[in-house]
């Protein structure tokens, strides 16, 4: 197996900027090039914004870290051309196990909704994740796409200027100066961009650490996840074991709070608990080890002038849940639209005022949910902790008690209902599921999917109903996507966007996202709700 | 959704307040936190109502004169 976190994949070289007579200046500088980091670059670059991706190393991450990838983050990867390699190279599962003690006490099976391209999710090292979206920048750079990632470029400063920001840049050859109309940081939970301006990252740590570990086993677990409440291997912790490609298990054990963090991760420590937890016949090589402390936290506003934070820089949860990685795709899928726009003077800087408020908002409710998972995980009191077990105990016979396990609520995307973008609501008997401030639920149509012909710039489907092939609002086109509900053997299509209504026009987000639907097509209104989308009026 | 009960009716008190006792009968302290634990889960379910319930959990927070004031 090659050890691709072991390998130089942008190299730091000279730039012609580090010799300019003044300042270079670039559209938008991206701080970072983690996963939020590479996907916002090729977000821009899909669409023709010229992008600079800085990062103080030159390789991907070590260990495996995020691991879990959830729908809603494929599809957005379909829309950069990164989804299917993605797929490829993941595990998908749809089974898992919860043990309580020493029993198992139930099994459940995800059994994902039919007619999706994507499933649930998959599982799949962050460093494979890195690599196959760098993969993906190196190509469309390849066709001329307007994409540049600087290894060995640290960002010592950041200045705001007349005209945008100024950053000063540290290389193996010094430092140098460089210009950006835009900032986007996507430099991490410490983010050096977010201290380097004095911001705030208020919060709730949570008094516990976990020890995680990459173990390499040529023993035949089966593709399952298996989460323990208080085990025989981890008295009065839990654990988690989750299958990832090329043979590697992930092995998440809860520590508690006073324990020597340095000790815990040196491999004569940690193999004895892997052995007791995996049994003596199993032989297994630890890849990777590490201790983690985890908060719940976020920035108030993403948006400072002309600095934007996504990601981890901007928000964190705990690990339950996989909301990490995966909120932060949805940041880029928000933003990236938003800024090119804006960019290219077709939409008010007022535009991206509708990232912080809409990315708020999945992030409270991400660090809602990840809250409560670890309140359910980790018990804090004499009483939470009883709850705990009483529903573990009743959960082995009794089924009621299963959805109040909380071991990570999975994924799932939040829903604008209150954004500033949103038009009217006028289909009436069309499912909830689909309404504005949505993202679009796919559907099959034929041999391909509903998603794959809609996003990067917007769209009018119309679904047995008739409407002109392209609307114009000043400097913004809607294109139509015309659809019958015939298009669709199975059916999904018409019971996932007109329910009860015989036909339907919907105008959608070039992030796949409703703007608003109605019963017919009126010109008008159509145009208003382009404007509105876009942050006019 | 329906609002929370608090007038008498549970048929035969006396017999469920027995009934209750006894399935604590010879359970240490700690057995019969648990217990009571999986009763309130039981029950919770069982009523499957959450304005009922959060009224009852604000009538059970409540204690002495407040304790007869109706719930909100």
């Amino acid at each position: 197996m090659g050890r691709i976190f072991e390998t130089a994949l942008y190299p730091y070289s000279r730039s012609p900027d580090q010799d300019a007579a003044t300042p270079a200046r670039h559209r938008v500088v991206i701080v970072g090039a983690g996963p939020v980091g590479l996907a916002a670059a090729i977000d821009l670059a899909t669409q023709g914004i010229e992008v600079v991706v800085l990062d103080e190393n030159d390789r991907v991450s070590w260990g495996s870290r995020a691991i879990c990838f959830a729908k809603r983050p494929l599809e957005i990867l379909d829309r950069l051309g990164a989804g299917q390699r993605m797929v490829d190279k993941g595990v998908l599962w749809n089974l898992g196990k919860v043990f309580f003690g020493d029993r198992q006490v139930y099994d459940f099976n995800l059994l994902p909704e039919a007619g999706h391209r994507r499933p649930a999710f998959i599982n799949l090292q962050q460093y494979h994740f890195e690599n196959l979206l760098c993969e993906r920048l190196f190509e469309l750079q390849a066709k001329g796409a307007p994409v540049e990632l600087r290894g060995g470029n640290r960002v010592a400063s950041v200045t705001e200027q007349e005209f945008g920001m100024e950053l000063e840049v540290e290389t193996p050859q010094g430092s140098y100066r460089l210009q950006a109309d835009w900032v986007i940081a996507c430099d991490g939970a410490g983010s050096p961009v977010r201290k380097m301006m004095g911001l705030d990252f208020v919060g709730r740590v949570f008094e516990d650490n976990f020890l995680i570990a990459d173990v390499v086993m040529d023993g035949d677990f089966p593709t399952e996840r298996w989460f323990w409440f208080d085990p025989p291997f981890n008295r009065g912790q839990s654990a988690l074991l989750h299958k990832q490609p090329d043979g590697v298990w992930r092995i998440d054990l809860q520590l508690g709070w006073n324990i020597d963090r340095e000790a815990a991760v040196k491999p004569e420590n940690v193999i004895p608990r892997l052995r007791e937890m995996l049994g003596d016949e199993v032989k297994f090589e630890l890849e990777w080890v590490s201790v983690y402390t985890f908060q719940c936290r976020r920035m108030e506003k993403f948006r400072h002038g002309r600095v934007i934070f996504a990601g981890d820089s901007a928000h964190q949860v705990s690990p339950f849940g996989a909301r990490g990685a995966n909120s932060g795709l949805q940041d880029v899928d928000n933003l990236c639209w938003k800024l090119a726009l804006v960019a290219e003077g077709k939409a008010p800087e007022s535009l991206l005022d509708s990232y912080d408020a809409e990315r708020v908002q999945g992030a409270e409710e991400n660090i809602l949910n990840s809250t409560r998972s670890t309140d359910f995980i980790t018990p804090k009191t004499e009483v939470s902790r009883l709850f705990r077990d009483a529903v573990l105990d009743l959960s082995e016979a009794h089924e009621f008690a299963r959805p109040l396990v909380n071991s990570g609520r999975l994924s799932v995307p939040c829903i604008h209902d209150a954004s500033a973008l949103n038009g009217p609501d006028a289909l009436p008997g069309a499912p909830a599921r689909t309404r504005p401030g949505a993202p679009c639920a796919d559907a099959p149509l034929g041999a391909g999917f509903l998603l794959d012909r809609l996003g990067n710039d917007f769209v009018l489907l119309t679904i047995d109903a008739e409407a002109p092939e392209r609307i114009e609002a000043g400097p913004i086109a809607a294109r139509r996507l015309a659809l019958r509900t015939a298009d669709d053997a199975t059916g999904a299509l018409a019971a996932r966007y007109l329910g009860g209504a015989g036909q339907g026009v919907y105008l959608i987000r070039p992030d796949q996202i409703v703007a608003a639907r109605w019963a017919g097509f009126e010109q008008t209104a159509v145009q208003a709700a382009l404007r509105r989308a876009t942050g006019g009026e | 959704m329906a609002e929370l009960i608090t007038t008498p009716n549970l048929p035969d008190p006396d017999g469920f307040y027995e009934e209750l006792l006894a399935a604590h009968d010879g359970l240490s302290k700690a057995e019969s936190d648990a217990l009571n634990a999986r009763l309130i889960l039981l029950l919770a379910n069982h009523i499957g109502d959450r304005r009922a319930l959060s009224q009852a959990l604000t009538a059970a927070r409540r204690v002495g004169s407040e304790a007869g004031s109706k719930a909100p």
